[in-house]
This record gives C-alpha cells, sequence and structure tokens, in this order.
C-alpha cells in the first residue's frame, strides 16, 4: 500500500505559548482507517484541521501523495471533512447539501442528482432528496454529512468526533455502519476521538496522541497487550499499576515482588531499562480468581489478597482485592452464567489471583 | 393605553372640516382628497420611493460593516468598541446628528472643501444639500445603526463550520459568501430593512432640515394640516394611510420571515 498522506514535524502554536501540536511526523498508507486518539486537548483536532486546511501549521508540511499541500486552503484540497456538529446547510435540501460540491466544481445538475440518488442509496437513505437537514434524526444528519463528503471521492477522509453527538446504541450500530461502509469505498480514513472502545473497534492502526506529542503508534492489539508507556496502558481499557520490586535470581529468571508474593516474570514485556524500583502493569480482566485454595497452575503467578469490594456490573463482577503491601489491584471476573453469589468469593474473603506473566508489562520506575 | 392616539386620529380622520376648525363626522372625503389630489398622494410615494431608498443606502454601509464585526475582527475586545461606537450614536439627539449633514454637504462643508482641494471642481456646490440625495444620505446615516444591528446579529449566528463546510467542498471565498453566508443574513437584511423603511417613511426632521422645497415627505404634510392649515381631519387622514402603508410592509416582511425560518432551524 501506498503512503497517501505524510506529515512532517508538524508544529502548532496557539496565543499564550500553547503549543497544540509538538513537532509531529507521521504517514498514514492509502486504504486505512486510522484514528488520533487522546484526552481533550491534546491536539489531535488541530491536527485533523490541519490536514483539512482550516489552521496554518508554525512549522512542519503535511504532504499528500507526494504532494506538498501545506498552504493550500481546504477548496484546494483533495481531502474531506465530516464536522462534528455535522455542518449541513439549513436553507438547502438533502439533495443540495448532498451535491453542493459536486456543483461547484461544475457538474451539470441531472449528472449530480444521479450520483446524489446513488449515495442516498449507498447510506440507506432512500428517498430522502428534499427533505430539509432540520426533518431529520440525528443519525440521518450524520450520514448526511457522510454522504457529502464521501461524493466528491476524496483521497481522505477526515472525521472529526463522528459518534460524540449520537446515544449509546445508535454510536455502536454507527461504528459498524461506517467499518462497513470504508470496507466497500475503500478510502483511507482518518478519524479523531476521545472514545477508546471506538478507536479499537474500528481502526487498523491507532495513533494515541498526549500534550501535542505522539504517544505510541499500533494496531489496536499492539497498544492494548503492549502498551510502551503507562499513559497508554492506561488510557486504553484499565490497568492495574502496581509497584514491585524485582530482581534477578540465581536461575537467571526476573523475580517481581509485591509485598509478601513473589511473581516470575521472566516472560513479561519490559519497557526500558529497569533498576530494582518498577511498576507492573497487568490488566484487571488477565487476572483470575483461582477456586480454591488448593487450585494449583504452574503456568500461572500467583498474587494473595483479600477482598474489599464486590461490584457487580452484568457480565462480570469487579473486584477491588487489597493487598498486604497496602496496595489494591481491580479483578474482573466474567460472569458465563447466572450469578450465584455462594459460590463466589465476598467481602473479606482470602483468594488467591492467578496472571500469566506474558501478561504482565513492566515499566521503569 | 397606546392605543388611543391612534383611536382618536382614525376618528377624526372621518370628521368634516368647517373654517377655522372641524366637526365631528362619519366621511371618507377626506380619504377622497388624498387620492384625487395628487398634491397629496405624490407626497405619499415620495416618501416611500426615498424611504426605499434610504432602506437600500442603508444596506449597502451596513452589510460590511456588519460583516467585518461578526466574521472579519478576531479581538473581542475590538469587535465590541467597534459594536459600541455604531450604536451609541442614537443616543445624540437626532436634530443634532440631522444638523451635521447640513453642514458636511452645504456650500462650506467638508464634502465641497475636500473637492475643490483635489480639484476635481473650482468653486462650492450646490447640488449636495437640500435636495433628495441629501436627504437620503442624512436618513441612512442616522438608521444605519437599525440596520447594523440585526444584520450582526444574523451574520453572528452563523455556525463558523458551515463556512469551513462549504470551503471543504470545494468552494473558494466568493461563492461560499454568495451561497452561505448571504443566504443565512437574510433574515437579519429583512428585519433591518423593515426597520429602516418604516422608520425613514414617516420621517420629520430630515426633509424639513436639509430636503429643501421640493422634498415635502408626509410628515411634513401632516404637520402643516395640524397647524398652519388646521384641517385636523385632513392630517389624520394622511397620518393614517402612512400607519397603514407601515402596518402592511411590517405583516409581509413578518410573513416572508416565517417562510424563511423554516428552513434555518
Amino acid at each position: 500500500m501506498a503512503t497517501v498522506l505524510e506529515l512532517r514535524n508538524l508544529t502548532k502554536k496557539f496565543a499564550g505559548d500553547v503549543t497544540a501540536v509538538n513537532n509531529i511526523s507521521m504517514s498514514i498508507e492509502g486504504g486505512e482507517f486510522v484514528t488520533l486518539l487522546g484526552a481533550s486537548g491534546c491536539g489531535k483536532t488541530t491536527m485533523l484541521r490541519m490536514i483539512g486546511g482550516f489552521e496554518h501549521p508554525d512549522a512542519g508540511s503535511v504532504v499528500l501523495d507526494g504532494v506538498d499541500i501545506t498552504d493550500a486552503p481546504p477548496y484546494e484540497r483533495p481531502v474531506n471533512m465530516m464536522f462534528q456538529d455535522y455542518a449541513l446547510f439549513p436553507h438547502m435540501t438533502v439533495e443540495s447539501n448532498i451535491g453542493y460540491g459536486l456543483r461547484i466544481s461544475g457538474i451539470e445538475s441531472r449528472q449530480v442528482q444521479h450520483e446524489v440518488d446513488e449515495m442516498l442509496e449507498l447510506i440507506d437513505l432512500p428517498g430522502m432528496q428534499n427533505r430539509l437537514p432540520s426533518e431529520l434524526s440525528n443519525g440521518q444528519q450524520q450520514r448526511v454529512a457522510l454522504a457529502r463528503a464521501l461524493i466528491r471521492k476524496p483521497k481522505i477522509l477526515l472525521l472529526d468526533e463522528p459518534m460524540s453527538a449520537l446515544d449509546a446504541k445508535l454510536r455502536q450500530s454507527m461504528q459498524i455502519e461506517l467499518l462497513s461502509l470504508h470496507k466497500k469505498i475503500g478510502i483511507t480514513f482518518l478519524m479523531v476521538t476521545h472514545d477508546q472502545t471506538e478507536a479499537m473497534v474500528m481502526s487498523d492502526r491507532i495513533t494515541v496522541i498526549r500534550d501535542g506529542a505522539i504517544e505510541q503508534i499500533g494496531t489496536p492489539t499492539e497498544l492494548y497487550d503492549h502498551p510502551v508507556t503507562p499513559y497508554v496502558a492506561d488510557f486504553l481499557g484499565q490497568s492495574n499499576m502496581i509497584p514491585a520490586v524485582v530482581q534477578r535470581s540465581t536461575a537467571d529468571r526476573l523475580i517481581a515482588k509485591v509485598g509478601s508474593n513473589e511473581l516470575d516474570v521472566t516472560n513479561a514485556t519490559v519497557i526500558g531499562t529497569i533498576d530494582s524500583n518498577v511498576t507492573l502493569c497487568i490488566r484487571p480482566e488477565r487476572i483470575r480468581l483461582l477456586e480454591s485454595s488448593s487450585e494449583v497452575d504452574t503456568s500461572l503467578e500467583v498474587i494473595i489478597g483479600v477482598v474489599e469490594q464486590v461490584l457487580y456490573s452484568g457480565n462480570s463482577l469487579h473486584f477491588t482485592i487489597s493487598l498486604d503491601n497496602n496496595q489494591s489491584i481491580h479483578v474482573h471476573h466474567p460472569l458465563n452464567t447466572v450469578f450465584d453469589s455462594s459460590s463466589i468469593a465476598s467481602i473479606g474473603d482470602t483468594v488467591r489471583c492467578g496472571v500469566t506473566s506474558a501478561t504482565i508489562s513492566i515499566f521503569a520506575g | 393605553m397606546l392605543l388611543v392616539p391612534y383611536v382618536i386620529m382614525l376618528m377624526i380622520s372621518f370628521y368634516t372640516r368647517e373654517f377655522p376648525f372641524h366637526v365631528p363626522d362619519f366621511q371618507f372625503g377626506n380619504y377622497l382628497k388624498l387620492v384625487e389630489d395628487p398634491q397629496y398622494y405624490l407626497v405619499i410615494f415620495r416618501s416611500l420611493k426615498i424611504a426605499f431608498l434610504v432602506g437600500v443606502t442603508a444596506f449597502v454601509i451596513s452589510y460590511p460593516l456588519s460583516y467585518c464585526l461578526a466574521r472579519k475582527i478576531k479581538s473581542n475586545r475590538v469587535r465590541l468598541l467597534l459594536y459600541v461606537a455604531t450604536i451609541v450614536p442614537l443616543w445624540v439627539s437626532y436634530l443634532l446628528r440631522a444638523y451635521t449633514w447640513k453642514t458636511i454637504l452645504g456650500s462650506e462643508g467638508i464634502l465641497n472643501s475636500f473637492l475643490m482641494w483635489t480639484g476635481i471642481i473650482q468653486e462650492p456646490s450646490t447640488l449636495f444639500l437640500y435636495n433628495q440625495f441629501a436627504m437620503v444620505i442624512t436618513m441612512a446615516y442616522i438608521f444605519t445603526p437599525f440596520m447594523v444591528m440585526p444584520v450582526y446579529a444574523s451574520l453572528e449566528k452563523i455556525p463558523p463550520s458551515l463556512i469551513e463546510a462549504s470551503k471543504d467542498l470545494g468552494a473558494g471565498r466568493i461563492k461560499t459568501f454568495l451561497k452561505i453566508t448571504l443566504p443565512l443574513s437574510m433574515p437579519g437584511v429583512l428585519a433591518g430593512f423593515t426597520f429602516t423603511f418604516c422608520l425613514s417613511a414617516g420621517d420629520f426632521i430630515s426633509p424639513a432640515l436639509v430636503g429643501g422645497p421640493y422634498s415635502n415627505m408626509v410628515a411634513n404634510v401632516v404637520a402643516t394640516q395640524f397647524g398652519i392649515a388646521m384641517n385636523w381631519p385632513l392630517g389624520s387622514a394622511l397620518g393614517m394611510v402612512l400607519l397603514f402603508i407601515v402596518l402592511a410592509v411590517i405583516t409581509l416582511s413578518d410573513r416572508l420571515e416565517r417562510a424563511g425560518r423554516i428552513n434555518l432551524a
């Protein structure tokens, strides 16, 4: 796949000495679905806007298909944006909205109408040509905004927090629709969001942005299973950050001491050079509550603790377990059958938690 | 209680004139006179024509100003300052503001001095003052705030993302303005035009001060009828006609605005 977009040393400062985007470089392959993920104010939207032409970078360049478009205005870029508030023209019908870009480029009306009809079929809104945006539901408006951007066959489709105005159920179905649309059309999608679930569900690759800089780029699996910084580990999904002390044993195995527990973490992912104080990162769903005190599984490392709290969340139980070094860890225990409180550990019980060392990430310091 | 003066005026408009005053009656003679005597219906047409020209001139002056205020000025403080600067003159005496134009346009005035200094004319021109041109300019200046306020408000309401979307889809600055900004600001333009038109149609001071001998408008004639001519019934009839026209314009404007508003919800 050829590289369709390259950002080179992109920098943007705003008034008051705020550096929104700090020397970012990255590239996107054609046909990919890439997401810029981060908290509010991290610079991801500013990046998107610089690609779209709505902000001008203070330094660096935007290169599209080998052409430097850094200084080009939006109307000269083969890139289209779906805005967060949809930005549908309220005084025009659905047909005029979608066909707007085509008419501007001089295509004659009958041809435009034909293409709009096709596009309406594609987004599953046939017959809506003469409706006004105010007469459409949220989800319908979003699809019209999408159609309006896609009909010009841009090299990249930019999506600015596309799901933020939708309720949870609609969000889920739109994620799937967007994904299937992407596969059908094959255009490169670049999305900005703060919702990590959305990013993981939809993207080929995710770029985690923090304070104007890239924390990590990778596939959802890479980011989830092998985060390179505690920030990424904490941003995607949930994780337990457990302070520990590591040392090498005589048999050259790496041992981490958490309170009075000793864990063999030779197979863990180690980030950075470690001296004796580290932070272990383990995801709550990767810890298993062992059935009884006699269950032994040699592939698991064991941590012993006391149940502090149990929360029922329908499909799982969320345990808070306190360890003997005054740390607490969270364990998510899946419920694959009807809930029976008697068979589950309760508050005050001592439990044994098992975890495989491959699922542990160790961060220096 | 606000209606009482109008009701009284309506009643008097049907009275009959009997020198030197008038007697209560119910007859349409006064209205008939307005329609038959060119001296009166010409005044009405002239007032409407002037009011229309004032509206157009005010639009031409105010739209660029409102546009800059709403879209071009980045600093909030500067914008507020300029906006207030446009509105504050309303608090100054109307008579005073009309008078300033008398001095600007007169033979000793700034306009003439400037034209002579640049050599365009050799001696002061009397073309600028005491005619309909002077009236239109004066009233357009005085009523500009009434055009700026609604136009600014409607321009300000346009979400910036609409402008960006239009550009994103390939429309340059001018096309974006013509297809998006201008149509969406029309409600404000309509409101401003209506205010300005109605205020101008019934204006008294401008024609009196800078209009010259052939520029009587309805208000001046009404004043004469109530004053020297002592013909209250005729004056009332004239006033009612103007009132009726103004109400019709406002209603029309309201209908248009309502029809357009559906699209902007």
